[in-house]
């Protein structure tokens, strides 16, 4: 056994607190579940690997020459990955600054707080390298197959990225603790997190809108008038891109960034978290945030149930910003609607897909807070209601949320081609409904703030979920655009839904009240 | 209902997980009556009074509230009964006020009234100054009254508590106790689990001790000392020596 308090110690004790986290978020803290979790990895791995290498085998044919138009094609997929990366680290900065945990052990102990937040930085890198080579890996193998063995200098890119991430996201989040003091940060640094994070998606999306009119986000990148804005292959911006292709001196002077970068903001920052962290620590203990007037006005049951849901949700910023982030992915489809309004109808019909989607995506994760994240089940269950009018009331919280979000897109569209906003409607009171009904059968109690995890609690709810709205999605598409296919993707979603049902640990919704 | 009729009545309940964790308990508590369930922890008594309240459904047995039937129409026995558990559970984004606004919307309670019943509880229990912050900062204590006065809001006839005491300061426990004691003097039934004997000695007119999932004992604390065998010794001591003896006859 080591030394106490040294590194190697302190390293130890992570690693091992870092390993029991994630085999609990991995397996729901079923430790059974490992075992089929273990062979989920590997079937999702192959099948990664196998749509990876359809994608890039025809690419390779010929060999991928260093050309204008790959630097920029190499260099978009980078910045997204960037992107990423610093939305990523920066959300668990922020966890660190302000989750209690063990802290309050570590700042009262003698140890050097300074290495034990070092550590804690490494980590943040080490587990965002780790999430993006998961799914960029098996890219990277196939390029390495079909095109050389250059290209696994890419694997030495992304470690490049995790570290300089890292850096710029505890630099990003100290400024604003700084800047905005630790009350506000928590809640605008997971709002610019998430904003960077689709920024660059989002805005390629826009970009090829308005230039190409279309969708396609690679079709835009190695458009002909991209091409011809980008600087020379010879310029030295090209060398990120230049050090995936297997350049050794990018490659170096990448590392060396990164890693520098780190370096440096560890050096310079570390000693100094112990100060962030007691900041952060008095905003919830302060608790003064005043509330409105209260009214004891005449309410229903089902009244002061919703009214109870959309206020909770409306005070928590930071529950807001993860759940109506999915509405930022609307803003391409509504500058479409903008563009097209007066002229190609016809191409509208990629909104109605699209509006579904994202409409039993946002009401899947607005039924989680409200069912499974309700924070005083006992009382709700011990009111002298039918179980079925505090489920109905749920629901009808979680479908006015959806309406009040849907509601000015819909007009749009309504204006512009009556049929599609129509069909529109319907599929998102579908999807929406049915990702509720998903939540009700896989309900489990836990607390709000475990939202991002909701999915691990059960894979086959995020599975139900993910397939109901993409086959309400195709259902409105095809009926959106007349064909009797339609019925046959609204079979699907129905037997998606039945299968559901038949897998959910509670059939009934008489359980509710239940613990 | 006739006054007569028991306010709390617990017929033969059963309840197993992996292992029974009600067996077979019976018990009555009048309307008025402070009533105390003793036992030590895994005993079965936060179970017992899940079911009572309608957060568990037993395997056998019968639970009346006020000669309705709460396995059968529990809605009915809910409107009767309020129930605040060991670890209160409040909304951290609600004010005091607004989450006694909520409760009264679950109970229906006349918003006049609600709210006249909200000021009072806010001002009885000493959270005036807190009554429009946010309860996201509040300390146990005081999580503990606010879900104390939700379950007063909509003037319960039969109270549950489940070791309501626990983690409150001197002053704040003499709080709750004379809320209680007041509850009582006004024809409520108060049945509460505690680990704190003293306060089960003052206040309770009548005490159980549950062992296993059923009751080993009950009744006045002098007909507890007469079980006993000893007429001047503590409730710490005679519950000592039951749980003793209980194990002594396993």
């Amino acid at each position: 056994m080591s030394v106490p308090a040294t590194t190697v110690w302190l390293a130890q004790h992570e690693l091992r607190l870092f390993w029991r986290e994630w085999v609990s978020l991995l397996t729901a803290g079923r430790t059974r579940r490992m075992t089929g979790f273990v062979i989920g990895a590997l079937v999702f791995l192959g099948l990664l690997h196998l749509l990876a290498f359809s994608i890039i085998a025809p690419l390779a044919v010929t060999g991928i020459a260093p050309d204008k138009q790959t630097l920029v094609a190499v260099a978009g997929g980078l910045f997204l990955a960037l992107t990423t990366m610093i939305s990523q680290a920066m959300d668990a900065v922020t966890k660190a600054f302000y989750a209690r945990g063990d802290l309050d052990l570590i700042l009262s102990s003698p140890a050097p707080t300074g290495r034990v937040f070092a550590l804690r930085m490494v980590a943040i890198a080490v587990s965002t390298t780790a999430l993006t080579l998961a799914i960029g890996g098996p890219f990277i193998n196939a390029l390495a197959l079909f095109d050389g063995p250059k290209w696994f200098a890419a694997y030495g890119v992304v470690v490049a990225l995790g570290a300089l991430s890292t850096a710029l996201a505890t630099m990003l989040t100290i400024v604003l603790f700084r800047t905005l003091g630790p009350k506000l940060t928590r809640a605008i640094s997971q709002v610019v997190s998430a904003v960077i994070g689709a920024a660059f998606v989002i805005g390629v999306q826009v970009a090829a809108i308005v230039s190409i009119g279309s969708y396609a986000r690679l079709a835009f990148l190695t458009s002909q008038p991209v091409t011809d804005m980008a600087p020379d292959p010879a310029s030295p911006l090209w060398w990120p891109a230049r050090a995936v292709m297997g350049d050794p001196w990018a490659l170096a002077l990448l590392m060396a960034l990164g890693c520098g970068a780190l370096a440096a903001v560890i050096r310079t920052q570390a000693a100094g978290f112990g100060d962030y962290v007691i900041a952060a620590s008095g905003v919830d203990a302060t608790g003064t945030r005043r509330g409105g007037g209260v009214r004891f006005g005449r309410v229903s049951t089902k009244g002061a149930l919703r009214r109870k849901e959309w206020l909770a949700l409306r005070r928590d910023p930071w529950l807001m910003s993860e759940s109506l982030m999915q509405i930022l992915y609307l803003v391409p489809p509504a500058l479409l609607l903008w563009l097209n309004f007066a002229g190609k109808v016809g191409s509208l019909l990629i909104l109605v897909p699209i509006m579904v989607m994202a409409g039993g995506q946002l009401a899947g994760g607005l039924a989680w807070l409200a069912i499974s994240g309700e924070d005083a089940p006992e009382l709700v269950g011990t009111a002298p209601v039918p179980v079925s009018a505090i489920v109905a009331a749920k629901i009808e919280a979680v479908l006015g949320a959806i309406a009040l979000i849907f509601a000015p897109l819909l007009l749009g569209l309504a204006l512009a081609a009556p049929k599609f906003a129509l069909v529109a409607m319907l599929g998102i009171a579908v999807s929406a409904f049915s990702a509720i009904m998903i939540q009700i059968w896989f309900r489990a109690q836990v607390s709000r703030r475990r939202f991002r995890n909701r999915q691990t609690s059960s894979k086959v709810a995020t599975l139900a979920e993910a397939l109901s709205s993409i086959s309400w999605a195709g259902t409105a598409a095809l009926a959106a655009s007349g064909t009797w296919f339609a019925a046959g993707a609204g079979i699907m979603a129905v037997l998606t839904l039945g299968a559901a049902w038949a897998m959910s640990p509670s059939r009934s919704l008489s359980t509710y009240a239940t613990s | 209902m006739s006054l007569n009729t028991p306010a709390l009545e617990i017929r033969g309940l059963v309840k197993r997980f992996k292992t029974p964790a009600v067996d077979g308990l019976d018990l009555t508590v009048r309307p008025g009556e402070f009533y105390a369930l003793l036992g030590p922890n895994g005993a079965g008594k936060t179970t017992s009074l899940k079911i009572v309240t309608g957060l568990l459904r037993p395997d056998a047995g019968s639970v009346s509230v006020y000669g309705i039937d709460a396995l059968a129409d529990p809605v009915a026995a809910k409107r009767l009964v309020a129930w605040v558990p060991d670890e209160p559970m409040i909304y951290d984004k609600l004010t005091p006020y607004e989450y006694l606004q909520f409760v009264a919307g679950l109970w229906g309670v006349e918003p006049k009234l609600a709210e006249a019943r909200a000021r009072e509880l806010i001002g009885w229990l000493g959270l005036e100054p807190h009554g429009q912050e946010r309860c996201q900062g509040f300390s146990r204590g005081m999580r503990q009254k606010v879900a104390l006065a939700g379950a007063l809001v909509h003037d319960p006839l039969l109270l549950v508590l489940d070791e309501p005491l626990t983690g409150l300061d001197a002053g704040s426990a003499r709080q709750v106790k004379e809320v209680l004691a007041a509850r009582r003097a006004e024809g409520v039934a108060v049945v509460m689990t505690t680990h704190i004997l003293e306060v089960a000695e003052r206040m309770a007119e009548r005490i159980g001790v549950i062992h296993k999932g059923r009751l080993i004992a009950e009744g006045t604390l002098d007909e507890l000392r007469g079980h006993a065998g000893q007429s001047e010794t503590s409730l710490e001591d005679i519950f000592l020596q039951l749980l003793a003896q209980e194990s002594d006859a396993a």
